[in-house]
């Protein structure tokens, strides 16, 4: 019983720790202009410093914005289903065959992933102005992959390594093409491994500022994060800080549905049943 | 359907041990073949070369009238139960059994009914609609076998397929197995360590030794005319007992005592030298149990008795005896060849139920001398065979291949 009273006291301070501030912003995207200014103390918005939907309204009206929601949306589902494409497909590699410099691909992965972003800023920002994808969303969705296909491969590879071989080798003796036996049979018991690669890229793309800023300079490309520190309104030196609050609300919706679009598909135990255990 | 050819079939792994060496058997069409051996004796390997799972670094596959050495699994028109079942976690029982159709291409109503056929000889049909995860062992093995036979494979193949079962299950399949097989006439190789799997449901066994073919016969010449030590310890529970013997005058002496042996079996056999004399713990009895008539087919001996078991329809004695360091040598090896047990050196006599013998006692036992093999202990060739009776045995056929063989799995041993 004394545990109990403990695990329930201690999960409500994590959960307050961790929720308070979204609880705060959701309550500042509330409240008008004014009221923020004036100063409104209180988690609810005080009697006429309420701004209702007004707020949210002016966000999707902007034209920056949506062009910014588009982009983030656009680059990060591309740059999502090409890293989960490609990295399928090499873990598959690594995970079933024995190829000279298995262990070297493996290695430089891990090593490109830990490498820090910002060090590739400044090169990435020349060479992109020089062969012309600055502020362009391949200009964006190379960068995301190559930090996210390392990350989705050792995802996978572990994966895959947990699919017995002789789910393969029964389907080419029932009648499969290689292609057939890994399309029919691996990629459907390795799906909660690609629906976590897939959620851990998307993250990435999404959340993203570093790229975001240095690499685009107009609304041709740049994401939500970045369009969000561009977000000025009449005056700059006093932030329209319940419209910024509006937008980040709005920003966070798409990774709250995909979270919970993807979060079925994951799965423990999918193996279950294949062989005998 | 089809029978299935192998030629001199040789497995060389890449560090040049040869996993299957020099292997020759002829599966006629229909007929049930068993592939057997202790562990590491290259059965497994053997059928996966025939299904085309593994590379055939020499020799010829012949399935039907066709080769099949280059050709990849899905043309070989083969169905294979696996040792852990390999079924597909993430469909139906139905759509499991359904998937080699669904490969070919086969129509939704024709799907249907095959499907519906092969779960109907199962017993499958309340199970179609769930998942493999939710089954149990036996089912799951069935749903195995539902995806061979629902196809029209030319011939099947199981390896181990009854290895993850518990004993009760194991009878059961083992019978099913057999009743299907012959319902379907289908050409079958069943790979198993297991010797009363091997006994009961082959036409023919072939007992491998490190990739060496040892004898390929019915499961009744095996057990009646071994070909060599290893193919007689491993045929047959309790095993074979093996005694240091010398033949001298048309008898036998052992260490128990001289008995005499019918004049037709040591026709062959050297005298004065010393052997290794195989008996079957069935062919002992108490010889107060043995009326006359069939006593004076055998010879009876007397013997201090160390330990005895009773099972209620039989018992069993036991008789330590000691051993000449030559015929301990070679019989510690076979031992390591069987990867059995430690065979003590102690004899290993069947008795009637009603038999009184109790421990301690000094007993009389008869043998049935008949039915006794002398072995030639260096190349643990069987000297007392009757070769019209055993099949094939590769070693007397073409003896210089056979010994190479041997001994380059030796060498790498």
């Amino acid at each position: 019983m004394k545990q109990k009273i403990g695990l329930t006291t201690g999960i409500l301070l994590i959960l307050t720790w961790c929720l308070l501030p979204v609880a705060w912003i959701i309550s500042l995207s509330f409240k008008s202009q004014e009221a923020i200014t004036n100063g409104s103390p209180g988690f609810f918005p005080s009697p006429g410093g309420t701004a209702g939907f007004a707020n949210y309204s002016d966000v999707l009206a902007d034209e920056q914005f949506r062009r910014a929601i588009i982009n983030s949306i656009g680059i990060s589902l591309i740059a999502t289903t090409l890293s989960v494409l490609i990295a399928t497909l090499a873990a598959y590699a690594i995970a079933r065959l024995e190829f000279q410099g298995k262990k070297f691909v493996l290695t430089t992965a891990l090593v490109i992933a830990m490498f820090p972003v910002v060090s590739l800023v400044g090169p990435l920002f020349d060479l992109w102005r020089t062969i012309g994808i600055y502020d362009t969303w391949p200009g964006l969705i190379i960068p995301y992959m190559s930090f996210t296909l390392p990350l989705a491969i050792w995802t996978l590879s572990a994966f895959f390594r947990e699919i017995p071989w002789e789910m393969e080798q029964a389907a080419q003796v029932d009648g499969a093409t290689s292609w057939q036996a890994f399309r029919k049979v691996i990629v459907p018991l390795a799906a909660p491994g690609v629906f976590t690669a897939a959620i851990l890229t998307f993250f990435f793309a999404w959340n993203d500022f570093v790229f975001g800023i240095s690499l685009t300079s107009t609304e041709a490309a740049r994401p939500i994060p970045a369009a969000l520190s561009f977000f000025v309104g009449a005056d700059p030196f006093n932030r329209p800080a319940s419209l910024l609050a509006a937008a980040a609300v709005v920003a966070t919706i798409p990774i709250v549905i995909i979270v919970l679009l993807f979060q079925r598909k994951i799965v423990a135990g999918l193996t279950s049943g294949a062989v005998k255990g | 359907m089809a029978g299935i050819n192998m030629r001199h079939i040789v497995k060389k792994y890449g560090d040049g041990f040869p996993a299957v060496n020099d292997v020759s058997i002829d599966v006629a069409d229909g007929e049930f073949m068993i592939l057997v051996g202790p562990s590491g004796c290259g059965k497994s390997t053997l059928l996966r070369m025939i299904v085309g799972l593994e590379d055939i670094s020499g020799g010829d596959m012949i399935i039907g009238d066709r080769k099949v050495n280059d050709l990849a699994p899905r043309d070989r028109n083969l169905a294979m139960v696996f040792q852990n079942y390999a079924l597909y976690p993430h469909l139906t029982v139905f759509e499991n059994i359904a998937f080699p159709l669904r490969l070919a291409g086969a129509s939704d109503s024709e799907v249907d009914t095959k499907v519906r056929e092969a779960s109907k000889t199962l017993e499958l049909d309340e199970h179609l609609d769930r998942k493999p995860g939710n089954l149990s062992g036996g089912q799951r093995q069935r749903v195995a076998m539902g995806r061979a036979i629902v196809r029209d494979a030319d011939a099947f193949l199981f390896d181990e397929p009854l290895s993850n079962l518990d004993a009760k299950l194991r009878g059961q399949m083992r019978t099913e197995i057999s009743r299907l097989q012959k319902r379907l006439g289908i050409t079958t190789v069943y790979v198993t360590h297991d010797q009363t799997e091997a006994m009961t449901l082959g036409d023919r066994v072939a007992v491998l030794k490190r990739g060496v073919l040892q004898q390929l016969a019915s499961p009744r010449q095996l057990y009646a005319n071994p070909g060599n030590l290893f193919v007689a310890g491993f045929i047959g529970s309790p095993p074979m007992n093996f005694l240091p013997a010398t033949v001298r005058g048309g008898q036998v002496e052992l260490p128990f005592g001289t008995v005499s042996i019918p004049a037709e079996k040591v026709r062959d056999v050297p005298e004065d030298k010393l052997l290794i004399a195989g008996i079957r713990p069935e062919h002992f009895e108490d010889a107060s149990v043995v009326d006359d008539d069939k006593r004076a087919k055998g010879s009876v001996f007397t013997a201090q008795i160390d330990v005895t078991e009773w099972l209620g329809n039989q018992a069993y004695a036991y008789i330590p005896f000691e051993a000449d360091e030559t015929v301990k040598a070679q019989l510690t090896q076979l031992e390591r060849d069987l990867d059995g047990d430690a065979m003590r050196n102690q004899l290993v006599v069947s008795l009637d139920s009603t038999s009184r013998i109790s421990e301690g006692d000094q007993a009389e036992i008869w043998v049935d001398t008949r039915q006794m093999h002398l072995f030639d202990p260096e190349t643990g060739d069987n000297l007392t065979i009757d070769l019209a009776n055993a099949g094939e045995i590769p070693a007397k056929n073409d003896p210089e291949a056979s010994a190479r063989a041997e001994k380059t799995a030796a060498q790498a041993h």
